[in-house]
């Protein structure tokens, strides 16, 4: 059984407190904090097993070459591709959509093809594809969801046309937290002759990936976001469409052959990982990422779940407090904005009680414009987030609203 | 009121919860904006909440009003216009902010986390203030 009493100990910046008062992290969605094993994992990695990794024959970096390629095959079981070279180590989430974009994006969009988006994209996955369509003179066109924040099929069936190329969407909203149904969007997609582009940063947080199930041909998420280091992402791609796309990036590491007049490319992933690769951030992130596996989505899935109807069940309870995306199916995040309080005006003082909310637009302005506001509060689950937290987190939020009140 | 005072007033508040009350009754005291005055010129980018900072440049000195849709913000405000209004350009530039903020017990709302937008906002009065002091070098270039 999932005890996220227990799951917490393995994070020590938990047990922190933070200018006298207890960590109440309600920030996960924004990044998540780092288990133990992956602690240790980089520490060992820099202090026993450190080179340069695909050049030298020596020990050293031979045990660090195979540490970075088993980290490949450690992410390739998280998302269940077929094969480990299906993966290709980013940045992060936002350099695995920017990849897609100007590799695969410039190749193939043209004049009057579109680009479909939900009203719902991080800027990651929208900007992107606004700057691909300026290159390529296609067009983006989104769909609607509900005032939930409910995905609704006849919307996206709509706006799916003959001209769709590329459908590029969340798995999860990080803004309404709704769940989006990505297996039958990629069906619907691929029957039309359109690729599926995945961003599935804040699903990759709590729910099970397997692309093999989605049938998606790209999925992006971070690293830094499933208890993992910064600095690291993952791009998931099908081989054969890889293997045609030209390269992102030139320099070391992603040829096959050089000479002064021409260049030929080495074969996916190598193609995409061009000069010295983010080495002990992809081993550490295998050991973040094994650590999650070493639990049940389901039990997961189940006790988050619960946690989000008690969550969503005592924000309702505070009067005036306004929750944005009930979706049926929604993952852990609680944007919200309270009657007559600046959401950055009820941060300070939450932050004064020790909880860690985001502020802001969340890197989606456009649906926090359309939801009516230039500013909400979020708050989000993570896997050590205890009934205790939101209890902690409850008051907190009263207090700082009995503050302004009596202040106005 | 001098900022000597300001300084003195905050450091005698020894929990937040009077520091935010004294900040949001400073605050109170600036007039708000309307809707001529909040436009895209004078904003104060930040992605938190919404400042606007309007600079008056006259022959000697500088002043500046300020608002923001939240209300502890309008409380900084309040202070940094009380730090740099009626000051000389030079002296406007030569102001440690940091050190002031310090004192008072508010350094949390000067750390460099750019989306604060506090930071910004004091870039920005230094930015005015370094404009007015090139024009009138080259005022003083020209006329001479």
């Amino acid at each position: 059984m999932f005890d996220a009493h227990i799951v917490r100990k393995d994070f020590p910046i938990l047990n922190r407190l933070i200018d006298g008062k207890k960590n109440i992290y309600m920030d996960t969605a924004a990044s998540a904090q780092k288990p133990l094993v992956l602690l240790n994992r980089l520490e060992k990695a820099y202090l026993e097993e450190y080179a340069n990794v695909h050049r030298g024959s020596y020990w050293l970096s031979e045990v660090a070459t195979e540490n970075y390629e088993k980290a490949r095959q450690i992410a390739a079981k998280f998302v269940n591709a077929e094969s480990p070279d299906s993966i290709i180590f980013t940045r992060s989430a936002t350099e695995g959509i920017n990849l897609v974009a100007a590799t695969y994006g410039l190749a193939t969009l043209h004049e009057g093809d579109e680009v479909l988006l939900s009203r719902a994209e991080h800027h990651a996955n929208l900007v992107t594809w606004q700057q691909t369509a300026l290159k390529t003179g296609a067009k983006i066109v989104y769909f609607d969801l509900d005032d939930c924040g409910n995905f609704v099929w006849e919307n996206f069936e709509k706006a799916l046309s003959s001209q769709t190329k590329i459908v590029a969407v969340t798995a999860m909203s990080n803004v309404l937290g709704s769940i989006f149904p990505v297996e039958r969007i990629c069906k619907a997609a691929h029957n039309i002759g359109a690729k599926v582009l995945i961003d599935a940063c804040q699903f990759a947080v709590h729910k099970k990936i397997d692309v093999q199930k989605f049938d998606c041909d790209f999925l992006a998420f971070s690293g830094h976001k499933v208890y993992g280091p910064t600095g690291i992402g993952v791009l998931y791609g099908k081989y054969d469409l890889l293997k045609e796309m030209p390269p992102y990036q030139y320099g070391g590491d992603m040829i096959e052959q050089v000479s002064y007049e021409k260049t030929t490319f080495a074969l996916p992933p190598a193609r995409f990982e061009a000069g010295t690769p983010a080495i002990v951030q992809a081993i550490g992130l295998s050991a973040s990422l094994e650590y999650m596996m070493q639990f049940n989505f389901d039990d997961i899935e189940q006790y988050e779940a619960e946690l989000i109807d008690y969550t969503t069940k005592r924000l309702l309870d505070i009067s005036g407090l306004k929750l944005f995306g009930t979706a049926k199916e929604k993952g852990g995040v609680f944007s919200f904005a309270i009657e007559g309080i600046h959401p950055q005006d009820l941060a300070f003082i939450l932050a004064k009680e020790g909880v860690a909310i985001r502020t802001g637009h969340f890197c989606a302005q456009p649906l926090v414009n359309a939801l009516g506001y230039n500013s909400l509060a979020r708050a989000s689950l993570g896997i050590y987030t205890t009934k205790e937290d939101v209890d902690d987190f409850i008051v907190a939020l009263q207090k700082a609203k009995n503050f302004f009140t009596n202040e106005m | 009121m001098s900022i000597e005072n300001l300084i003195d007033d905050f450091s005698f508040l020894d929990n937040w919860e009077d520091k935010y009350k004294y900040l949001i009754e400073l605050g109170n005291q600036l007039p708000h904006f309307d809707d001529t005055q909040k436009i895209e010129q004078w904003k104060i980018s930040g992605c938190q909440s919404q400042v606007w900072i309007i600079p008056h440049f006259s022959s000697s000195t500088l002043s500046f009003q300020g608002d923001s849709d939240a209300i502890i913000v309008r409380g900084i405000i309040a202070v940094v216009l009380e730090i740099f209004n009626d000051k000389s350009a030079q002296e406007i530039l030569d102001i440690d902010v940091e050190e002031i903020f310090d004192k008072m017990g508010l350094r949390e709302h000067i750390t460099p986390n750019r989306r604060s937008g506090m930071l910004s906002m004091v870039d920005k009065i230094k930015f005015y203030a370094r404009q007015s002091l090139e024009e009138k070098n080259e005022y003083s270039r020209v006329s001479s």
